[in-house]
């Protein structure tokens, strides 16, 4: 299974930041986030559109696990 | 609502209020603005014997209860801390003196050059280096660390305060200061300011409206989300103005500014750098807070600690200019913004505990 990076507990930007190096590493076609903000998942969900990255999100009590997928 | 229209909604109502209020009776170009605000607060709470700025601006106390109802509705409030509360407090402190330095959060001067205060651009030219400044550190792998869950009830601890500070501005005992005469004394009806601070509140605490954060995501991630609400403020503010006839376009003689143009850069530049550093602006802090952010509480102290201190060492600007010991304030205000930026960063040290380990407090193991 993809690596979980764990961005609970950041404050923004540093969860969009720690998912932008990710993409932007050699190689890197899928990975999961786990982020404990709406705020954090919206920024996320942005950056994946933007980045044309799929993303889809798992909710668990307060907490968001976030695939991401290269296109 | 989708998000876009979301935010540039709330833009829209900010810069709309931002008007109004000074026709109802806030100091010109100041409808609405956290820096400014907070340091009435702290005058009228006697931190600081500036008499002409003491008041117990109700636009922060409502904008505050504002915030903490949408989180509590929208099931957003979350009691967390721990991620370096007295880094926080330093970063906050020095913020608040480039802000009063410029006079006016990113947010008043937006608000300044809606009402024609060409000042206002030195400050954003700054706001915009400031941010720059803080980018670099944050690609540099810049953090404060994570904050943590703590119990449910800490997070009420905020709110509560401010509920306090309301019951006072409306009792209004003795040893509340009310200015009686210069911008303290300037207000819109308080039952108004507190109406707006409230909608203010609701609506920042939704979009996630932040003018640091704005100019941050554009640089960073090419992301306008945030700037939207940015133009919408400015859009709608200089449009009101233009209606109400509080246009007046020029650099000489502007409301509560002063035109040294080295200084309104600069003392926006380090507002704007320890902002990034600390996540937002002050308007972003309050909402943070109130959605039950202990570190960004901590951080609205440093900021009325730093208002205090301003007005007391007669280091704040003034329509006069900026004082020598501002200035050089100002300077100190750099090199320690400077220092934490590198001491957080993996510049020079390799970072062991935050950035890629929960902190577990202390259920670590002392031999781990």
């Amino acid at each position: 299974m993809a690596e979980v990076r764990d961005a609970r507990g950041l404050l923004c930007p540093e969860p969009v930041l720690m998912v932008k190096k990710e993409m932007d590493r050699p190689g890197s076609s899928t990975f999961q986030v786990l982020v404990d903000s709406e705020a954090a998942k919206n920024n996320i969900t942005r950056l994946a559109g933007k980045m044309k990255w799929q993303i889809s999100a798992e909710q668990n009590g307060e907490e968001y696990l976030l695939t991401l997928k290269k296109k | 609502m989708n998000q876009k229209a979301l935010i540039i909604f709330s833009g829209a109502v900010v810069g709309l209020l931002g008007v109004v209020l000074v026709v109802l009776g806030n100091p010109a170009n100041m409808g609405f603005c956290i820096a400014c605000f907070l340091r009435d607060i702290a005058g009228g709470l006697g931190l600081h014997r500036a008499g002409v700025v003491q008041y117990l601006r109700p636009e922060i106390l409502g904008l505050v209860l504002g915030a903490f109802l949408a989180a509590a509705y929208k099931r957003d409030f979350r009691a967390m801390g721990g991620s370096n509360p007295l880094t926080r407090f330093v970063l906050a402190f020095f913020a608040m003196l480039g802000m009063l330095i410029f006079l006016g959060c990113p947010l008043r001067a937006i608000l300044r050059l809606a009402g024609g205060d060409l000042n206002a651009l030195a400050g954003l030219a700054g706001l915009v280096a400031g941010v720059a400044a803080g980018i670099f550190f944050l690609q540099k792998g810049f953090t404060l660390g994570r904050a943590v869950v703590q119990n449910k009830p800490n997070g009420y601890i905020f709110p509560v305060i401010v509920l306090v500070v309301l019951a006072l501005l409306l009792v209004k005992p003795a040893f509340i200061f009310f200015s009686e005469n210069g911008p303290g004394a300037m207000h819109a009806p308080l039952a108004v300011s507190l109406a707006a601070g409230l909608l203010v509140g609701i609506l920042a605490q939704r979009s996630r409206l932040c003018m640091v954060g704005g100019v941050r995501d554009f640089i960073l991630f090419r992301d306008f989300y945030l700037l939207y609400g940015f133009l919408a403020i400015l859009a709608t503010a200089l449009a009101g103005n233009l209606i109400a006839g509080d246009f007046n376009p020029g650099f000489a003689s502007q409301p509560i500014a002063h035109s040294e143009t080295l200084w309104n850069f600069l003392g926006m530049t380090l507002g704007g750098f320890a902002s990034v550093l600390l996540g937002g602006c002050p308007l972003r802090q309050l909402v943070s807070a109130a959605e039950g952010n202990m570190d960004s509480a901590i951080t609205v102290t440093g900021l009325l600690a730093g208002a205090a201190f301003a007005h007391n060492f007669g280091l704040a600007a003034s329509p006069k200019g900026v004082p020598a010991a501002g200035q050089v304030a100002l300077f100190i205000g750099f090199a320690a913004v400077l220092a934490i930026a590198i001491i957080n960063s993996k510049l020079i040290f390799k970072q062991e505990v935050v950035a890629d380990g929960r902190s577990q407090g202390c259920a670590r193991s002392p031999l781990s």
